[in-house]
């Protein structure tokens, strides 16, 4: 265990010497984020790369919860990044999804607003908003779940605790500590006092949202699809290492003095890690400083580079593994590292790709790991992430797998 | 003195081709002993089944009492291992690499330290430490290759080809070292094809070629094979074909062996002074100019021609 702690931190300190590898690690991901998000406006106050998303709701509710947030929908915050329409019917609500028409439909079911504020004398039923959203446009119908989420938590957040909302509320700066001071007396008098007229707040909550979090800042999505473009390179990189350490003699040294090819092995694989999250949290912490670009949920961020990580590691290995030597690494890797950055969506949001791209972009960490960029973006925080997060760490597992059981047939010690 | 390095009927086969052909000999605790032997003889990849990184064909050996085989771990921690070729981490220091190296055979904390520092002494890179390998000339790099190999203090150091391709003030130093760690109690197994090392650093010798070892003993021993014989060196032009010239020496009678080795020829004979004036003859009825004749007293270089008929370095 501990031989393999020390091969990783010797070879990430032998990284992060590798001028070479440092450029493309770490100044080739930051240089195009900045270009991209020259390019695209986001440094003048320009529009986010998505907007006018489609999105059909229907209001079955028609009381003051589900109007707000009809009402939310069509406001003035919202108008450059989602278009709603209405329509009365669920099924052709769905329809226009099902058709790609939509990124989604937003279904407020009759009753929501008694479901979250029950009238005196009344038993409160369990309504639900459903989100329909279109798997071909993952990110946009991610926007609107976002917002739907945010406007779901804000109202139980109301109906649960008047305090808690109007402190984060305060935090996040969406309402002033004279209006916080306010509105907490009002709702604390509230949920003592008059459970009935919780409206009030719903409504504050929402009049006050400026729409902030809820806009989507088109680096959110440049920078997490560069950082793991180049997290490729990374991992094609760590993996290349082992044979140069086989063709540099260093590998044979290591299996004449004592230590096991396991821990030889495994501290490759370390090495391999150490490196590739110790640069996204660099470039991660590099496009906080410099872009003033928030990553989201800081637990979501580190969860998901370290799965992210490993997903990759596991190609990095698969393509030393079948590499014969330190330079066929290096192509196979940048051949990798171009396809899956421009499949995985790095460059165009995998939403506008053919499908046949799309199901393709599901064997790469880049989709993954950026569809759960894209929801912590949004304002998702580790729970949303469980989708991306067991994915990655399947395909990790997977890769590790294979080859391993391809290092075995391969002779690592003989030339 | 006990031996502690036993190798019994060594084979090592790459596919079809068999590069080490059932190897015996020991080596007695404190010496050193020396496999001298051309390209191509099958040295390093002795030293390869020795320090368990391949398995032999068939054969075993025990060092400190374990077999290379059954015991590979055990071997390991008491053998060190000096590389032909440089194995070192070229972007890291010579200090790190040491510390790296010294982790490795399972030393840290303080004592991995002063490990090092002693090392760094030995070797004599104290001052340049800090730099990275890289940037260090050849026989400077040879010298921190040793110094991983004596980090964890073996028992038994194998040293393949040290001195090759670096300058003689460095390979000065690099023997003296040897002699050195030789004198502190260390058994050194060294393998080399110049024969001078050979003579100089150890107390036996074996000879290896093609895959055998063809003798073994000490240098006297050895020289004694070749009888109280001395070579005598011609050196031709160029142009000469010393092929015919050397054909022609061994119709003179006292003239054991002449071999040809590059616009060299060399004569065995039991008396250089008796065939000389015949030598200089045979080359000036051919017209063949001599550039200039040595006279070598008995050495293992002769011993390799007159086993093989061929000359340690071509
Ligand atoms: N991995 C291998 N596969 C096939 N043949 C090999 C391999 N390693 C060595 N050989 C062959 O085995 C023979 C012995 O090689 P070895 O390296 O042991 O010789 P050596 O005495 O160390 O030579 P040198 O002085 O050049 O280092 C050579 O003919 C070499 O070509
Ligand atoms: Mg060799």
């Amino acid at each position: 265990m501990l031989k393999t702690f020390l091969i990783g931190i010797k070879d990430l300190r032998i990284a992060f010497r590798d001028r070479a590898a440092l450029i493309f690690m770490l100044a080739a991901p930051f240089a195009l984020t900045l270009g991209m998000g020259l390019v695209t406006g986001r440094f003048n106050g320009g529009s986010s790369g998505l907007s006018n998303i489609p999105v059909v709701i229907v209001n079955l509710d028609h009381e003051q919860l589900g109007n707000t947030l009809v009402e939310l929908f069509n406001s003035e915050d919202l108008a450059d990044l989602v278009e709603p329409t209405s329509s009365a019917d669920p099924e052709a609500a769905r329809l226009l999804v099902d058709d790609d028409d939509a990124a989604a439909a937003i279904i407020i079911p009759e009753g929501f607003t008694r479901s979250v504020i029950p009238q005196a004398g009344e038993q409160a039923t369990e309504a639900k908003i459903e989100v329909y959203a279109n798997p071909s446009r993952p990110t946009s119908a991610g926007v609107i779940k976002a917002i739907v989420d945010e406007f779901i938590s804000r109202v139980d957040e109301g109906s649960v605790s008047g305090q808690v909302s109007i402190v984060k509320l305060l935090r996040s700066g969406r309402i002033t500590p004279q209006e916080a001071q306010a509105a907490g007396t009002e709702l604390t008098q509230r949920l003592n006092n008059d459970p009935l007229d919780g409206a009030l707040a719903i409504k504050l909550n929402a009049s006050t949202a400026d729409g902030e979090a809820l806009k989507f800042d088109i680096l959110a999505y440049l920078a997490p699809g560069m950082a793991l473009m180049f997290l490729m390179y990374t991992v094609s990189y760590g993996g290349r290492s082992i044979l140069t350490e086989k063709a540099q003699g260093t590998l044979p040294r290591l299996l004449v003095s004592p230590t096991n090819s396991m821990q030889i092995l495994g501290g490759k694989v370390f090495g391999i890690f150490l490196t590739g999250a110790a640069q996204m949290l660099i470039l991660i912490g590099a496009t906080t400083l410099f872009f003033n670009l928030k990553w989201g949920d800081s637990w979501g961020v580190i969860v998901l580079v370290l799965a992210a990580v490993f997903g990759a590691t596991g190609w990095g290995m698969l393509i030393t593994a079948l590499a014969r030597t330190p330079a066929q690494v290096g192509s196979i890797g940048s051949a990798i590292m171009l396809i899956f950055g421009i499949m995985g969506g790095s460059f165009i949001s995998i939403e506008n790709m053919p499908a046949a791209v799309q199901t393709f972009s599901k064997i790469t960490p880049n989709a993954w790991a950026l569809n759960g960029f894209t929801t912590l973006g949004l304002g998702g925080t580790l729970a949303d992430l469980s989708t991306p997060i067991t994915a990655l760490l399947t395909m990790g597992s997977i890769l590790f797998l294979a080859s391993v059981v391809l290092f075995g047939k391969k002779n690592l010690v003989q030339k | 003195m006990s031996s502690i390095l036993q190798v019994q009927n060594l084979i090592k086969k790459y596919d079809d081709f068999t590069a080490v052909k059932g190897i015996t000999f020991d080596i007695k605790e404190g010496e050193i002993f020396s496999l001298l032997g051309p390209n191509g003889a099958g040295k390093t990849t002795t030293i390869s089944m020795l320090s368990t990184l391949y398995a032999p064909t068939s054969g075993d050996a025990t060092i400190a009492g374990h077999s290379i085989t059954k015991e590979p771990m055990k071997v390991r921690n008491a053998i060190g291992v000096v590389p032909q070729d440089l194995a070192l981490y070229e972007d890291l220091t010579a200090r790190e690499n040491l510390m790296f190296w010294g982790q490795m055979y399972g030393l840290s904390g303080s004592s991995l330290k002063n490990r090092v520092n002693e090392v760094l002494g030995q070797i004599g890179l104290v001052d340049k430490a800090k730099d990275r390998v890289k940037t260090y000339s050849g026989g400077m790099k040879r010298r921190v290759n040793i110094g991983v190999g004596l980090l964890h203090k073996p028992k038994v150091l194998f040293m393949d080809e040290p001195t090759v391709g670096i300058d003689p003030q460095s390979r000065r130093a690099i023997l003296d070292t040897v002699k050195d760690l030789n004198k502190q109690g260390m058994t050194v197994l060294y393998t080399t094809h110049y024969m001078e090392e050979a003579e100089e650093l150890s107390s036996r010798v074996g000879i290896i070629d093609h895959g055998e070892l063809i003798a073994i003993g000490t240098q006297k021993e050895l020289t004694k094979q070749v009888g109280e014989a001395e070579t005598l060196v011609l050196h031709i032009g160029e142009n000469e074909d010393p092929a015919a010239l050397a054909a022609a020496f061994k119709g003179i009678k006292e003239v054991l062996e002449a071999n040809v080795i590059g616009h060299e020829i060399s004569v065995i004979t039991p008396s250089a002074k008796d065939v000389l004036a015949a030598v200089v003859t045979k080359a000036n009825e051919r017209g063949i100019k001599i550039h200039s004749i040595d006279i070598r007293e008995p050495n293992l270089e002769a011993v390799f021609l007159h086993l093989t008929g061929r000359a340690l370095r071509d």
